[in-house]
Protein backbone atom coordinates (compact mmCIF):
# COMPACT_ATOMS: atom_id res chain seq x y z
CA UNK A 1 0.00 0.00 0.00
CA UNK A 2 2.54 2.50 1.05
CA UNK A 3 4.40 1.28 -2.52
CA UNK A 4 1.12 2.85 -4.30
CA UNK A 5 0.95 5.34 -2.34
CA UNK A 6 4.82 6.54 -3.45
CA UNK A 7 3.80 5.54 -7.18
CA UNK A 8 0.94 7.94 -6.82
CA UNK A 9 3.30 10.89 -5.34
CA UNK A 10 5.95 10.37 -7.86
CA UNK A 11 2.88 11.17 -11.03
CA UNK A 12 2.41 14.60 -9.00
CA UNK A 13 5.50 15.78 -9.73
CA UNK A 14 5.30 15.17 -13.41
CA UNK A 15 4.56 17.12 -15.97
CA UNK A 16 0.63 16.95 -16.93
CA UNK A 17 -0.21 15.71 -20.13
CA UNK A 18 -3.27 18.32 -20.47
CA UNK A 19 -3.22 20.55 -23.94
CA UNK A 20 -4.60 24.20 -22.39
CA UNK A 21 -6.47 24.99 -25.64
CA UNK A 22 -6.72 27.44 -26.90
CA UNK A 23 -3.84 28.53 -26.08
CA UNK A 24 -1.87 25.50 -27.41
CA UNK A 25 -3.22 23.49 -30.19
CA UNK A 26 -2.51 19.95 -31.29
CA UNK A 27 -0.68 19.72 -34.23
CA UNK A 28 -2.09 17.01 -35.94
CA UNK A 29 -0.63 14.39 -38.75
CA UNK A 30 -0.58 16.37 -42.75
CA UNK A 31 -3.31 14.09 -43.87
CA UNK A 32 -6.33 14.36 -40.96
CA UNK A 33 -9.42 15.43 -42.67
CA UNK A 34 -10.58 18.48 -41.57
CA UNK A 35 -12.33 21.31 -43.51
CA UNK A 36 -12.62 21.19 -47.47
CA UNK A 37 -11.20 23.34 -49.94
CA UNK A 38 -11.81 23.47 -53.67
CA UNK A 39 -8.21 24.07 -55.40
CA UNK A 40 -7.08 26.14 -58.12
CA UNK A 41 -4.57 25.43 -61.13
CA UNK A 42 -1.27 27.08 -60.96
CA UNK A 43 -2.62 29.45 -63.26
CA UNK A 44 -5.66 30.30 -61.32
CA UNK A 45 -8.82 28.21 -63.00
CA UNK A 46 -10.45 25.80 -60.72
CA UNK A 47 -10.02 22.56 -60.96
CA UNK A 48 -13.64 21.35 -60.18
CA UNK A 49 -15.21 20.34 -63.96
CA UNK A 50 -18.41 19.67 -62.08
CA UNK A 51 -18.75 16.27 -62.94
CA UNK A 52 -19.97 15.88 -59.81
CA UNK A 53 -18.49 12.76 -58.77
CA UNK A 54 -17.74 13.73 -55.35
CA UNK A 55 -21.68 14.07 -54.89
CA UNK A 56 -22.21 11.07 -55.87
CA UNK A 57 -19.98 9.83 -53.54
CA UNK A 58 -20.53 11.52 -50.67
CA UNK A 59 -22.18 8.35 -48.00
CA UNK A 60 -23.99 11.41 -45.98
CA UNK A 61 -25.01 13.06 -49.40
CA UNK A 62 -23.63 16.38 -48.19
CA UNK A 63 -22.77 18.04 -51.19
CA UNK A 64 -24.77 19.74 -53.82
CA UNK A 65 -23.28 20.75 -57.44
CA UNK A 66 -24.98 22.51 -59.98
CA UNK A 67 -22.77 22.17 -63.28
CA UNK A 68 -22.66 24.89 -66.34
CA UNK A 69 -20.90 25.24 -69.53
CA UNK A 70 -17.97 27.00 -70.25
CA UNK A 71 -18.55 29.38 -72.24
CA UNK A 72 -15.95 30.82 -74.85
CA UNK A 73 -15.37 34.01 -72.83
CA UNK A 74 -16.33 32.93 -69.30
CA UNK A 75 -13.99 30.39 -68.94
CA UNK A 76 -13.84 29.15 -65.02
CA UNK A 77 -12.13 25.54 -65.76
CA UNK A 78 -10.00 23.76 -67.90
CA UNK A 79 -12.56 21.46 -69.14
CA UNK A 80 -16.10 21.44 -70.41
CA UNK A 81 -18.16 22.12 -67.57
CA UNK A 82 -17.37 23.97 -64.59
CA UNK A 83 -19.29 23.92 -61.11
CA UNK A 84 -21.66 27.21 -60.91
CA UNK A 85 -23.16 26.27 -57.58
CA UNK A 86 -21.36 24.21 -55.05
CA UNK A 87 -22.47 23.47 -51.46
CA UNK A 88 -21.45 21.31 -48.86
CA UNK A 89 -23.55 20.84 -45.50
CA UNK A 90 -20.83 20.52 -42.78
CA UNK A 91 -22.86 19.56 -40.30
CA UNK A 92 -24.04 16.69 -41.95
CA UNK A 93 -20.70 15.43 -43.59
CA UNK A 94 -18.45 12.93 -42.07
CA UNK A 95 -15.70 14.20 -43.04
CA UNK A 96 -14.76 10.50 -44.52
CA UNK A 97 -12.62 11.80 -47.42
CA UNK A 98 -14.76 10.16 -49.99
CA UNK A 99 -15.15 13.21 -52.43
CA UNK A 100 -11.29 13.86 -51.94
CA UNK A 101 -10.75 10.22 -53.18
CA UNK A 102 -12.83 10.30 -55.85
CA UNK A 103 -12.49 14.19 -57.62
CA UNK A 104 -10.66 13.23 -61.04
CA UNK A 105 -8.74 16.56 -60.98
CA UNK A 106 -7.95 16.91 -57.10
CA UNK A 107 -10.56 19.63 -57.23
CA UNK A 108 -12.20 18.63 -53.46
CA UNK A 109 -9.36 18.49 -50.74
CA UNK A 110 -9.84 18.13 -47.01
CA UNK A 111 -7.14 20.41 -45.08
CA UNK A 112 -6.89 19.79 -41.14
CA UNK A 113 -8.46 22.59 -40.08
CA UNK A 114 -10.74 21.11 -37.54
CA UNK A 115 -12.41 24.60 -35.75
CA UNK A 116 -15.90 25.03 -37.37
CA UNK A 117 -17.91 26.51 -34.72
CA UNK A 118 -20.46 28.76 -36.14
CA UNK A 119 -23.70 30.74 -34.71
CA UNK A 120 -26.43 29.12 -36.73
CA UNK A 121 -27.04 25.80 -38.82
CA UNK A 122 -27.22 28.07 -41.67
CA UNK A 123 -24.04 29.52 -41.56
CA UNK A 124 -22.31 25.70 -42.10
CA UNK A 125 -23.42 25.37 -45.10
CA UNK A 126 -20.41 26.35 -46.72
CA UNK A 127 -21.22 28.08 -50.49
CA UNK A 128 -18.64 27.74 -53.08
CA UNK A 129 -16.98 31.39 -51.96
CA UNK A 130 -16.32 29.86 -48.94
CA UNK A 131 -14.55 27.06 -50.12
CA UNK A 132 -12.59 28.10 -52.87
CA UNK A 133 -9.03 29.12 -52.19
CA UNK A 134 -8.38 32.49 -53.07
CA UNK A 135 -4.78 32.09 -54.17
CA UNK A 136 -3.27 28.73 -55.47
CA UNK A 137 -1.87 26.87 -53.06
CA UNK A 138 -4.10 28.33 -50.22
CA UNK A 139 -5.01 25.12 -49.07
CA UNK A 140 -1.65 23.76 -48.29
CA UNK A 141 -1.31 22.09 -51.85
CA UNK A 142 1.08 22.07 -54.42
CA UNK A 143 -0.79 23.73 -57.21
CA UNK A 144 1.44 22.14 -59.68
CA UNK A 145 0.05 18.68 -58.76
CA UNK A 146 -1.92 16.49 -61.51
CA UNK A 147 -4.68 14.82 -59.27
CA UNK B 1 -19.44 39.74 30.25
CA UNK B 2 -15.55 40.54 28.22
CA UNK B 3 -15.66 36.45 28.60
CA UNK B 4 -18.54 36.48 26.45
CA UNK B 5 -17.61 39.61 24.36
CA UNK B 6 -14.19 37.62 23.82
CA UNK B 7 -16.15 34.07 23.26
CA UNK B 8 -18.46 35.84 20.76
CA UNK B 9 -15.65 37.40 19.06
CA UNK B 10 -13.39 33.72 18.87
CA UNK B 11 -16.05 32.08 17.62
CA UNK B 12 -16.75 34.30 14.54
CA UNK B 13 -13.38 34.63 13.99
CA UNK B 14 -12.53 31.04 14.09
CA UNK B 15 -16.20 30.43 11.81
CA UNK B 16 -14.69 32.90 9.18
CA UNK B 17 -11.38 31.30 9.04
CA UNK B 18 -13.15 27.50 8.67
CA UNK B 19 -15.62 28.39 6.29
CA UNK B 20 -12.85 30.31 3.98
CA UNK B 21 -10.26 27.00 4.78
CA UNK B 22 -12.96 24.50 4.05
CA UNK B 23 -13.89 26.51 0.70
CA UNK B 24 -10.18 26.93 -0.74
CA UNK B 25 -9.89 23.05 0.52
CA UNK B 26 -11.91 22.13 -2.03
CA UNK B 27 -9.85 23.57 -4.70
CA UNK B 28 -7.10 22.19 -3.37
CA UNK B 29 -8.11 18.91 -3.00
CA UNK B 30 -9.00 19.89 -7.28
CA UNK B 31 -5.30 20.78 -7.69
CA UNK B 32 -3.65 18.10 -6.21
CA UNK B 33 -5.68 15.15 -6.74
CA UNK B 34 -5.70 16.35 -11.04
CA UNK B 35 -1.67 16.75 -10.65
CA UNK B 36 -1.32 13.14 -9.16
CA UNK B 37 -3.98 12.10 -12.02
CA UNK B 38 -1.10 14.02 -14.53
CA UNK B 39 -3.23 16.91 -15.27
CA UNK B 40 -3.84 20.10 -14.33
CA UNK B 41 -6.39 21.57 -11.81
CA UNK B 42 -8.99 23.93 -12.33
CA UNK B 43 -6.56 27.37 -13.33
CA UNK B 44 -8.62 29.79 -15.65
CA UNK B 45 -10.51 31.39 -12.78
CA UNK B 46 -8.73 33.95 -11.52
CA UNK B 47 -4.89 34.28 -11.14
CA UNK B 48 -3.85 30.12 -11.17
CA UNK B 49 -7.63 29.72 -10.43
CA UNK B 50 -7.67 31.29 -6.94
CA UNK B 51 -11.37 32.67 -7.61
CA UNK B 52 -12.93 29.23 -8.53
CA UNK B 53 -13.98 28.63 -5.07
CA UNK B 54 -16.10 31.76 -5.26
CA UNK B 55 -17.28 30.99 -8.30
CA UNK B 56 -18.56 27.66 -6.98
CA UNK B 57 -19.63 29.05 -4.21
CA UNK B 58 -21.84 32.18 -6.44
CA UNK B 59 -22.90 28.97 -8.70
CA UNK B 60 -24.42 27.24 -5.57
CA UNK B 61 -26.26 30.81 -4.07
CA UNK B 62 -27.77 31.38 -7.64
CA UNK B 63 -29.69 27.74 -7.74
CA UNK B 64 -32.80 27.65 -7.07
CA UNK B 65 -33.74 26.03 -3.25
CA UNK B 66 -36.45 23.33 -4.16
CA UNK B 67 -38.04 21.00 -2.06
CA UNK B 68 -39.10 17.32 -3.42
CA UNK B 69 -42.26 16.40 -3.28
CA UNK B 70 -43.52 14.38 -0.56
CA UNK B 71 -40.44 15.58 1.65
CA UNK B 72 -40.98 16.70 4.93
CA UNK B 73 -40.19 20.25 5.05
CA UNK B 74 -38.30 20.54 8.89
CA UNK B 75 -37.01 17.09 8.20
CA UNK B 76 -35.53 18.24 4.75
CA UNK B 77 -34.03 21.86 5.61
CA UNK B 78 -32.77 20.71 9.02
CA UNK B 79 -31.01 17.97 7.72
CA UNK B 80 -27.80 20.29 6.38
CA UNK B 81 -27.58 22.50 9.30
CA UNK B 82 -27.35 19.66 12.02
CA UNK B 83 -24.63 18.55 9.68
CA UNK B 84 -22.70 21.98 9.17
CA UNK B 85 -23.53 22.78 12.99
CA UNK B 86 -21.67 19.73 14.75
CA UNK B 87 -19.03 19.86 12.18
CA UNK B 88 -17.99 23.49 13.08
CA UNK B 89 -19.11 22.41 17.07
CA UNK B 90 -15.71 20.02 17.01
CA UNK B 91 -13.41 23.01 16.49
CA UNK B 92 -14.59 25.10 19.70
CA UNK B 93 -12.52 22.87 22.15
CA UNK B 94 -9.13 22.12 19.97
CA UNK B 95 -6.23 24.10 21.07
CA UNK B 96 -4.40 26.53 18.41
CA UNK B 97 -1.65 27.75 20.55
CA UNK B 98 -1.64 28.79 24.10
CA UNK B 99 -2.15 32.38 25.73
CA UNK B 100 -0.89 35.18 23.53
CA UNK B 101 -1.32 39.13 24.58
CA UNK B 102 -3.38 41.27 22.32
CA UNK B 103 -4.22 45.16 23.24
CA UNK B 104 -3.80 44.41 26.96
CA UNK B 105 -5.72 41.37 27.07
CA UNK B 106 -4.71 37.74 27.90
CA UNK B 107 -6.03 35.81 25.11
CA UNK B 108 -6.16 32.38 25.43
CA UNK B 109 -5.99 30.73 21.69
CA UNK B 110 -9.02 28.20 22.48
CA UNK B 111 -12.50 29.09 22.43
CA UNK B 112 -13.45 26.91 25.57
CA UNK B 113 -11.65 24.71 27.62
CA UNK B 114 -14.16 21.92 29.09
CA UNK B 115 -13.34 19.51 32.40
CA UNK B 116 -14.31 16.35 29.84
CA UNK B 117 -12.70 17.24 26.33
CA UNK B 118 -12.59 14.99 23.98
CA UNK B 119 -15.46 13.54 25.25
CA UNK B 120 -17.41 16.85 24.15
CA UNK B 121 -15.89 17.18 20.75
CA UNK B 122 -16.97 13.07 20.02
CA UNK B 123 -20.28 12.89 21.94
CA UNK B 124 -21.30 15.83 18.75
CA UNK B 125 -19.81 14.62 15.91
CA UNK B 126 -22.06 11.18 17.12
CA UNK B 127 -24.65 13.77 16.79
CA UNK B 128 -23.59 14.19 13.09
CA UNK B 129 -24.75 10.99 12.24
CA UNK B 130 -28.35 12.91 12.50
CA UNK B 131 -28.14 15.01 9.88
CA UNK B 132 -26.91 12.37 7.31
CA UNK B 133 -30.07 9.85 8.02
CA UNK B 134 -32.55 13.36 8.59
CA UNK B 135 -30.98 13.95 4.96
CA UNK B 136 -32.16 10.54 3.84
CA UNK B 137 -35.26 10.00 5.04
CA UNK B 138 -36.49 13.84 4.28
CA UNK B 139 -35.60 13.31 1.08
CA UNK B 140 -38.45 11.18 0.17
CA UNK B 141 -36.16 8.96 -2.85
CA UNK B 142 -35.32 5.23 -1.45
CA UNK B 143 -31.60 5.97 -2.62
CA UNK B 144 -31.22 9.05 -0.50
CA UNK B 145 -32.70 6.62 2.11
CA UNK B 146 -30.31 3.59 1.54
CA UNK B 147 -27.04 6.08 0.90
CA UNK B 148 -28.12 7.90 4.20
CA UNK B 149 -28.91 4.51 6.16
CA UNK B 150 -25.22 3.03 4.92
CA UNK B 151 -23.51 6.13 5.94
CA UNK B 152 -24.94 6.39 9.34
CA UNK B 153 -24.27 2.53 10.03
CA UNK B 154 -20.66 3.57 8.73
CA UNK B 155 -20.26 6.67 10.95
CA UNK B 156 -21.56 5.12 13.87
CA UNK B 157 -19.37 1.68 13.65
CA UNK B 158 -16.02 3.41 12.74
CA UNK B 159 -17.16 5.60 15.98
CA UNK B 160 -16.26 3.00 18.76
CA UNK B 161 -12.39 2.49 17.35
CA UNK B 162 -11.71 5.65 17.00
CA UNK B 163 -13.08 6.67 21.02
CA UNK B 164 -10.65 3.71 22.12
CA UNK B 165 -7.95 4.75 19.90
CA UNK B 166 -8.20 8.41 21.49
CA UNK B 167 -8.43 6.64 25.07
CA UNK B 168 -5.50 5.43 24.86
CA UNK B 169 -3.94 8.78 24.17
CA UNK B 170 -5.76 10.38 27.04
CA UNK B 171 -4.72 7.14 29.25
CA UNK B 172 -1.28 7.67 28.66
CA UNK B 173 -1.37 11.57 29.30
CA UNK B 174 -3.84 11.23 32.33
CA UNK B 175 -6.47 14.26 31.02
CA UNK B 176 -9.44 14.80 28.88
CA UNK B 177 -8.42 18.16 28.82
CA UNK B 178 -7.02 19.19 25.08
CA UNK B 179 -4.76 22.10 25.95
CA UNK B 180 -3.19 19.96 28.77
CA UNK B 181 -2.99 16.78 26.20
CA UNK B 182 -1.01 19.30 23.78
CA UNK B 183 1.19 20.40 26.79
CA UNK B 184 2.14 17.04 27.90
CA UNK B 185 3.85 16.52 24.82
CA UNK B 186 6.41 18.76 25.02
CA UNK B 187 9.18 16.19 25.17
CA UNK B 188 8.04 13.40 22.61
CA UNK B 189 4.62 13.39 20.65
CA UNK B 190 2.03 10.61 21.60
CA UNK B 191 2.73 9.25 17.96
CA UNK B 192 5.70 7.58 18.83
CA UNK B 193 4.52 5.89 22.07
CA UNK B 194 1.29 4.90 20.70
CA UNK B 195 1.71 4.18 16.70
CA UNK B 196 -0.70 1.55 16.77
CA UNK B 197 -3.11 4.15 18.40
CA UNK B 198 -2.34 6.78 15.29
CA UNK B 199 -2.99 4.15 12.67
CA UNK B 200 -6.28 2.75 13.88
CA UNK B 201 -7.16 6.57 14.41
CA UNK B 202 -6.63 7.31 10.91
CA UNK B 203 -8.13 4.78 9.72
CA UNK B 204 -11.23 5.55 11.59
CA UNK B 205 -10.86 9.16 10.53
CA UNK B 206 -10.86 8.37 6.85
CA UNK B 207 -14.32 6.45 7.49
CA UNK B 208 -15.88 9.13 9.59
CA UNK B 209 -15.73 11.69 7.03
CA UNK B 210 -16.93 9.38 4.22
CA UNK B 211 -13.85 9.75 2.57
CA UNK B 212 -11.86 7.69 0.32
CA UNK B 213 -11.35 4.68 0.67
CA UNK B 214 -14.40 4.62 2.64
CA UNK B 215 -16.86 6.80 0.54
CA UNK B 216 -19.58 4.24 -0.42
CA UNK B 217 -22.19 6.58 1.10
CA UNK B 218 -21.62 9.45 -1.21
CA UNK B 219 -19.81 7.70 -4.51
CA UNK B 220 -21.29 9.17 -7.52
CA UNK B 221 -21.01 6.11 -9.75
CA UNK B 222 -22.92 3.52 -6.72
CA UNK B 223 -25.49 5.69 -4.94
CA UNK B 224 -26.11 8.63 -7.12
CA UNK B 225 -24.89 10.64 -4.40
CA UNK B 226 -26.41 9.16 -1.40
CA UNK B 227 -28.04 10.88 0.84
CA UNK B 228 -27.11 13.99 -0.23
CA UNK B 229 -29.04 13.72 -3.65
CA UNK B 230 -32.58 15.49 -3.29
CA UNK B 231 -30.41 18.50 -2.39
CA UNK B 232 -29.18 21.50 -4.88
CA UNK B 233 -28.26 25.02 -4.20
CA UNK B 234 -27.02 26.39 -0.38
CA UNK B 235 -28.09 23.14 1.21
CA UNK B 236 -25.64 21.41 -0.97
CA UNK B 237 -23.79 24.41 0.27
CA UNK B 238 -24.03 23.45 3.36
CA UNK B 239 -23.51 19.30 3.07
CA UNK B 240 -20.29 20.26 0.98
CA UNK B 241 -19.11 22.29 3.63
CA UNK B 242 -19.71 20.34 6.26
CA UNK B 243 -17.87 17.52 5.40
CA UNK B 244 -14.88 19.51 4.10
CA UNK B 245 -14.88 21.16 8.03
CA UNK B 246 -15.48 17.61 9.31
CA UNK B 247 -11.86 16.86 7.12
CA UNK B 248 -10.64 19.40 9.02
CA UNK B 249 -11.80 18.77 12.41
CA UNK B 250 -10.43 15.16 12.32
CA UNK B 251 -7.14 16.36 11.28
CA UNK B 252 -7.16 19.05 14.09
CA UNK B 253 -8.01 16.22 16.80
CA UNK B 254 -5.41 14.17 15.01
CA UNK B 255 -2.65 17.19 15.44
CA UNK B 256 -3.93 17.46 18.80
CA UNK B 257 -3.42 14.41 20.03
CA UNK B 258 -0.71 12.56 17.96
CA UNK B 259 1.49 15.32 16.32
CA UNK B 260 2.06 18.03 19.56
CA UNK B 261 -0.73 20.16 18.58
CA UNK B 262 0.84 23.48 18.28
CA UNK B 263 4.31 22.81 19.62
CA UNK B 264 6.93 23.56 17.54
CA UNK B 265 10.66 24.91 16.99
CA UNK B 266 10.02 28.31 19.10
CA UNK B 267 6.20 27.57 19.56
CA UNK B 268 5.02 29.83 17.30
CA UNK B 269 0.91 29.80 18.21
CA UNK B 270 -0.94 29.29 15.39
CA UNK B 271 1.91 28.41 12.64
CA UNK B 272 2.83 25.00 13.31
CA UNK B 273 -0.78 24.04 14.06
CA UNK B 274 -1.91 25.36 10.48
CA UNK B 275 1.55 23.13 8.95
CA UNK B 276 1.15 20.37 10.75
CA UNK B 277 -3.38 20.11 9.68
CA UNK B 278 -1.95 20.99 6.37
CA UNK B 279 0.30 18.20 5.99
CA UNK B 280 -2.60 15.95 7.04
CA UNK B 281 -5.24 17.21 4.94
CA UNK B 282 -2.31 16.27 2.25
CA UNK B 283 -2.04 13.15 3.33
CA UNK B 284 -6.23 12.61 2.70
CA UNK B 285 -5.98 13.90 -0.53
CA UNK B 286 -3.32 11.47 -1.28
CA UNK B 287 -4.98 8.58 -0.35
CA UNK B 288 -8.41 9.65 -2.18
CA UNK B 289 -6.31 10.21 -5.41
CA UNK B 290 -4.53 6.74 -4.62
CA UNK B 291 -7.49 4.11 -2.93
CA UNK B 292 -10.36 2.32 -4.81
CA UNK B 293 -12.92 2.13 -2.32
CA UNK B 294 -13.72 -0.57 0.46
CA UNK B 295 -17.14 -2.92 -0.52
CA UNK B 296 -19.88 -2.10 1.75
CA UNK B 297 -19.65 -5.50 3.36
CA UNK B 298 -16.18 -5.61 3.73
CA UNK B 299 -16.19 -2.18 5.34
CA UNK B 300 -18.29 -2.79 8.10
CA UNK B 301 -16.61 -6.24 8.82
CA UNK B 302 -13.46 -4.12 8.77
CA UNK B 303 -14.75 -2.06 11.47
CA UNK B 304 -16.34 -4.27 13.92
CA UNK B 305 -13.72 -7.66 13.06
CA UNK B 306 -10.52 -5.72 13.31
CA UNK B 307 -10.56 -2.65 14.49
CA UNK B 308 -12.55 -3.13 17.52
CA UNK B 309 -10.38 -6.12 18.91
CA UNK B 310 -7.01 -4.03 17.91
CA UNK B 311 -8.03 -0.86 19.73
CA UNK B 312 -9.41 -2.84 22.41
CA UNK B 313 -5.75 -4.79 22.66
CA UNK B 314 -4.28 -1.79 22.30
CA UNK B 315 -6.14 0.20 25.01
CA UNK B 316 -5.69 -3.39 27.26
CA UNK B 317 -1.37 -2.86 26.44
CA UNK B 318 -1.24 0.80 26.92
CA UNK B 319 -3.01 0.96 30.30
CA UNK B 320 -1.23 -1.73 31.48
CA UNK B 321 2.42 0.17 30.62
CA UNK B 322 1.08 3.42 32.19
CA UNK B 323 -1.26 1.93 35.23
CA UNK B 324 1.61 -1.08 36.16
Amino acid sequence: MMHGLLIVLKHAFKRPVTLQYPEERKILPARSRGRHYLTKWDDGLERCVGCELCAIVCPAQAIYVKPAANEPDDVHSHGERYAADFQINMLRCIYCGYCEEACPTGAIVLSNEYELSAQSREELIFTKEILTEKNPGDSGRDPKREI
Amino acid sequence: MSNSIEILIKSIVLIMILMGAAAYMTFCERVVMARMQLRLGPNRVGPLGLWQPLADGIKLLCKESFRPAGADALTYALAPAITLFTALFAFVLIPFGDTIQLWGHTVALYIANVDVGILLILAVSSLAVYGVFLAGWGSNNRYALLGGLRATAQMISYEIPMSLALLTVVVASGTLRLPEIVQMQREHWFIWTNPLSFIIYLIAAFAETNRAPFDLPESEQELTAGYHTEYGGMKFAMFFMAEYINILAVSAIMVTFFFGGWLGPFDIPILWFICKIAIVVFLFLWVRATMARFRYGELMSFSWKILLPLSIINLIITTYFTVV
